[in-house]
């Protein structure tokens, strides 16, 4: 669903002796010739490791964004709403296997990033932190929160890094539906009685601010932009995105009927943009701290799932390994009595 | 904890009649049929194809793309290899 600007700047420097600096200049060019770098292609370290993390930390928000929605399978309100449900929490699997194969290919096994994220070493996106309260809270998700991932994720669909590019291209064209089945549930509620339309303003009011951070901190603060940005990983900047989904989401909002939580909240004729108001940026900090709403929850249910499948994992091998040796005894088999 | 790794399986899919198996992907599984099974889970979800591949990634040979130039290079001179190389009078027509 989404992936976080949240690393830190990558401060092992590399040891740069002339061929290094070669090879580094050689590797930029390519880069600035809009060609793509494959995963056996010479690369430099840090490059390898910035986009390790984000293509993990990426996957990871797929997989830990699941647990929210899962929430209200049970619970939905129509069996069509059920399916659709359950067809979306199925995508966001499908999104994360998809991230964690193609940060494989830069050289780190999918075990470890699993273990990363479950040993808490390793970051997931903000914005899964938050309890889903009610069913409204299903609607905004898909409007708001599908809706900030695919303005981040449509110009990943052109990073330099070939791998993550497809996989982009896939997540892409399955997050339209997630969007749009969101909104459709959010303008249902907002049709319906008072008590649901209610619900759905509640919904805007809980997610509307937090969706915001989604984007990352504010250019000023984020330290890591420029080299991704000369890599050609990150081709907006925080702010850039976050203006464009302010500006896509609101007309959409108001379409609803709904009022967004904001009292800055006022369009700037001249520059043609929404203008919104300060984000809390402590409430951020703390979120990625581990300390939002549902941090530790989120951490524990994927570590629970983790070991309960366990068993599962070790039987299919022993099951594999049982009739790789019973094909090689009767391959033998045939070969003495030939 | 060090749990044994899940073979990485590369996927194809044909995604139509008359159409070659396209590389899509991998995904880990510890044997053949299992592979199949999660491929369809993972890459055919909205009818992408009507068949499908998996092939042991360790099973591919590739060649080294710092050997680039020394294997594709030389096809670049060799343009009598195409048909625009040669000439042929107008009277004769399409050929």
């Amino acid at each position: 669903m989404y992936t976080q600007a949240l690393n830190a700047r990558d401060t092992t420097a590399p040891v740069a002796g002339p061929e290094e600096a070669a090879r580094a200049a050689r590797f930029q060019a390519r880069i600035d010739a809009e060609e793509r770098i494959e995963p056996n292609d010479w690369m430099p370290e840090a490059y390898r490791r910035t986009l390790t993390r984000q293509i993990s930390q990426h996957a990871h928000s797929e997989i830990v964004g699941m647990l929210p929605e899962g929430n209200w399978i049970t619970r939905a309100p129509t069996l069509k709403r059920k399916a659709a449900l359950l067809a979306k929490v199925q995508d966001e699997a499908g999104h994360g296997l998809y991230l964690y194969s193609a940060a494989e290919t830069l050289g780190t096994s999918r075990e470890e990033l699993f273990d990363q994220l479950l040993a808490g070493r390793a970051k997931y996106s903000s914005i899964f932190n938050y309890p889903t309260l009610t069913w409204a809270d299903i609607g905004a998700i898909g409007w708001l929160v599908d809706g900030a991932a695919i303005m981040n994720q449509i110009p990943l669909c052109r990073c330099s890094y070939g791998p993550y590019a497809r996989a982009m291209i896939r997540v892409c064209k399955e997050e339209s539906f997630h969007q749009r089945q969101g909104y459709e549930i959010m303008l249902t509620l907002c049709r319906g009685t008072p008590e649901q339309k209610a619900m759905a303003q509640d919904a805007l009011n809980r997610w509307w601010w937090p969706c915001l951070m989604m984007f990352g901190p504010p250019d000023a603060e984020s330290q890591h932009s420029d080299q991704s940005a000369k890599w050609k990983i990150k081709r907006f900047s925080n702010d850039e995105l976050r203006q464009k989904f302010v500006d896509a989401t609101v007309p959409q909002g108001q379409y609803l009927g709904l009022t967004f939580p904001d009292p800055d909240l006022a369009y700037d004729e001249a520059a043609g943009h929404w203008r919104y108001g300060a984000i809390d940026w402590e409430e951020f900090k703390q979120v990625l701290a581990g300390n939002g709403p549902c941090n530790r929850q989120r951490m524990k249910q994927r570590r629970d799932a983790h070991a309960a499948g366990a068993w599962v994992r070790e039987a299919a091998m022993a099951h594999a390994a049982k009739r790789a040796r019973r094909a090689a005894a009767k391959a033998d088999a045939l070969q003495q009595a030939a | 904890m060090a749990e044994p790794k899940i073979p990485l399986w590369e996927v194809f899919i044909r995604s139509r009649n008359g159409l070659a198996h396209k590389h899509v992907g991998s995904l880990h599984a510890a044997d053949a049929a299992m592979a199949l099974q999660a491929a369809r889970d993972v890459y055919t979800r909205r009818g992408e194809g009507l068949s499908l591949w998996v092939v042991p990634s360790a099973a591919i040979v590739a060649s080294d793309p710092a050997d680039k130039e020394v294997m594709f290079e030389p096809t670049a001179s060799k343009i009598y290899r195409h048909p625009t190389f040669y000439e042929v009078p107008d009277e004769v027509g399409h050929m």
